[in-house]
């Protein structure tokens, strides 16, 4: 793993603690007084109906986009008032999966994950190949480093974007509906590897998804989100949520809301 | 009375009992089909009570549900009572909420007054110059961090897009430059025969090459060329989020995308313009051999009277600041670009717009600074 730049920081803090932060696009309010933690080894999903926020959070929590009010802190270290170059320091311990993988599609593959190497190392070009091969391998895509985006499946576009994302031996790997485009075994493969990530190096998992078999799968605890309330209707465990909340948006969504048809 | 549209089997049939308007509807309601007017139907009169029902209505779509809403909305305006007890319950529930999209579905109001309209250009004007100042000094931050560790500077961008806008270019720079030559050599030739100073068009082409045009023509050349693709590739960058991917890892994308671009440009762009201004005065020397019939030493020599290393000089300086002026317009949109195809189009025209617009304001500026300096 990277070195832990958060110092001052207490180590039995939580790894990500939101506090009463709201995010919006101009005057268009999208969430308001959010708040919640995440314990270190956590695999946290936000869920939620299209369009309720999850993605926007998501931005927010990452420094994308700066909140109009509230703040995120890592490892109990303030990351959205910081200045720069703390931000700067704190993201090297950041991973994140975009939607479409968003590899720069004018590297290769292994020069896409070599990339933060480059950056953030004093390792020389034999070392870093060899990490971004092996990262690549750990994905399931050794023997295609050498392949540029455009020449590879949505799939491997996925686990490419994840290779580089783990590049660094980052601490908190955030995920943006990871499984977006993907076949239910493709999807699988990638649950599982969110799995093995956490269980090698106890990384901080935050998923966005509404896929409801990767929630139940590896989701440790869930918030859910709401267009609505432009905020948290629901916090917990996701069976215990499906089966026991009184929120009946809270249990449609996570029974897909079926019914039992009459014979 | 009974209403049936021509070639369709949708039918209404209505009788006036008393107060009660009762309607019966019948045949095929087909939404490509024409559907019974209701207007016509009514012929004028004015119930207090519509009572609709179905006969022999076999098929129907949503045919059927445009006239029942018709009748509804005819009902509500004129008072009347709208009676659809009759009706299937499967066509009442679907009424229903036919009426309750039309009630929430407000229409936006998008208009705005002139003083409104003036005011949002205006703040929008001023907006746009706090961005460009905004990315300016991004820019100069950003320059003077990586000269304190210039390992980190993307040489091998730089030189990859050295390549595309400066060797890529020397077709297109050609031809421009070569034809410019001719046409002003054409021009002038119409004046200086009147006057017996033929020779005099070696100066006139020179100095116009080299102080102006050549600098001028390579930099519209290159904005419509290279800024826009400047802006393109950033704002599809954007779109496909790999600019946020640099975000998150803390790469500032000005450094990593901008930089080597903008370099790129301000080393080229000088060396086009040299070898745009060797094309013009080529092409000025064979239009005076060719129509004038002034040799090509009679033209270098006489050239040399009037063009120094200083006129020079300033074409090539304006050329730098061309460059990067091309350089920053270009990427700045690209990285203001919209999330879309359409975004993407827009930020590659606004480059070439903005490009072309500060390179004429900065002509301007050099034009005066030169007069003051007396170069």
């Amino acid at each position: 793993m990277t070195p832990n730049v958060m110092t001052d920081a207490r180590a039995d803090s939580p790894a990500i603690e939101v506090e009463h932060l709201r995010c919006a696009y101009g005057s268009d309010i999208v969430l308001n007084d959010v708040s919640f933690t995440i314990a270190r080894g956590e695999i946290f999903f936000v869920i939620g109906g299209s369009g309720c926020g999850k993605s926007t959070l998501l931005r927010h929590m990452v420094g994308l986009n700066m909140p109009t009010h509230g703040s995120v802190r890592f490892s109990g270290q303030a990351f959205t008032h910081a200045d720069l170059a703390t931000r700067r320091a704190m993201l090297k311990t950041f991973g994140m999966l975009f939607q479409g993988g968003a590899l720069w599609t004018s590297l290769t593959l292994r020069q896409n994950v070599a990339l933060p190497l480059e950056e953030y190392t004093t390792l020389g070009r034999r070392e870093i190949d060899e990490i971004a091969a092996l990262k690549l391998a750990q994905v399931g895509l050794a023997g295609f480093e050498d392949y540029f985006p455009a020449e590879i499946s949505g799939g491997m576009k996925k686990r490419a974007g994840l290779a580089r994302a783990l590049a660094l031996d980052p601490e908190i790997v955030f995920f943006d509906e990871p499984s977006a485009g993907l076949d239910p075994v493709t999807s699988r493969k990638l649950d599982e590897l969110i799995l093995e990530i956490r269980h090698t190096f106890g990384t901080t998992i935050v998923v966005v998804s509404h896929e409801l078999a990767s929630i139940f799968q590896i989701a440790d605890r869930v918030i859910m989100l709401d267009r609505g309330e432009k905020g948290i209707i629901a916090e917990g465990r996701p069976r215990e949520l499906a089966l026991h909340s009184r929120d009946p948006r809270v249990a449609e969504f996570l029974t897909r809301g079926d019914v039992v048809k009459p014979a | 009375m009974s209403v049936h549209p021509e070639n369709s089997n949708a039918r209404a049939a209505a009788e006036l009992r008393g107060d009660v308007f009762e309607v019966t509807l019948g045949g095929t309601w087909q939404i490509m089909d024409p559907r019974p007017n209701w207007p016509a139907l009514l012929d004028g009169r004015k119930p207090a009570r519509v009572r609709v029902q179905t006969g022999d209505v076999g098929k129907w779509d949503t045919s059927l549900l445009l006239f029942l809403f018709e009748i509804e909305q005819w009902c509500l305006t004129s008072g009347a009572y709208f009676d659809a007890d009759a009706l299937p319950a499967k066509m009442r529930t679907l009424l229903a909420q036919f009426v309750r999209a039309h009630q929430s579905s407000l229409p936006q109001d998008r208009s705005a007054n002139f003083l409104a309209s003036v005011g949002l250009a205006t703040q929008q004007t001023v907006g746009q110059g706090q961005e460009i100042f905004r990315f300016v000094g991004e820019l100069v931050l950003s320059a003077m961090a990586l000269a304190k560790s210039p390992h980190k500077f993307r040489w091998r961008d730089c030189v990859a897009e050295m390549q595309q806008c400066g060797a890529m270019a020397l077709p297109i720079v050609s031809l421009v430059a070569f034809l410019i030559g001719v046409t002003l050599a054409y021009t002038a030739a119409i004046v200086l025969r009147q006057f017996g100073g033929d020779i005099f068009i070696a100066d006139l082409i020179g100095l116009a090459m080299v102080r102006e045009v050549g600098a001028v023509m390579t930099a519209v050349v290159l904005s419509g060329r290279t800024g826009a693709a400047f802006a393109a590739t950033l704002g599809n960058m954007k779109m496909n989020e790999e600019i946020d991917a640099l975000e998150t890892l803390g790469i500032p994308a000005v450094q990593f995308l901008v930089l080597p671009r903008m370099l790129a440009l301000a080393v080229m762009m000088p060396l086009l313009t040299l070898y745009a201004n060797a094309l013009g005065i080529l092409g000025g020397m064979l239009v005076a051999y060719g129509l004038l019939a002034i040799s090509p030493t009679a033209y270098w020599v006489e050239m040399n009277t009037i063009v120094d290393l200083s006129d020079v000089l300033s074409g090539v300086i304006k050329a730098g600041a061309f460059g990067l002026i091309i350089g920053l317009a270009g990427c700045l949109r690209g990285l203001q670009a919209e999330r879309s195809a359409a975004g993407v189009g827009r930020a590659a025209t606004s480059a070439v717009v903005t490009a072309i617009l500060l390179m004429v304001v900065a002509d301007a500026v050099f034009a005066v600074l030169f007069n003051v300096l007396g170069i």
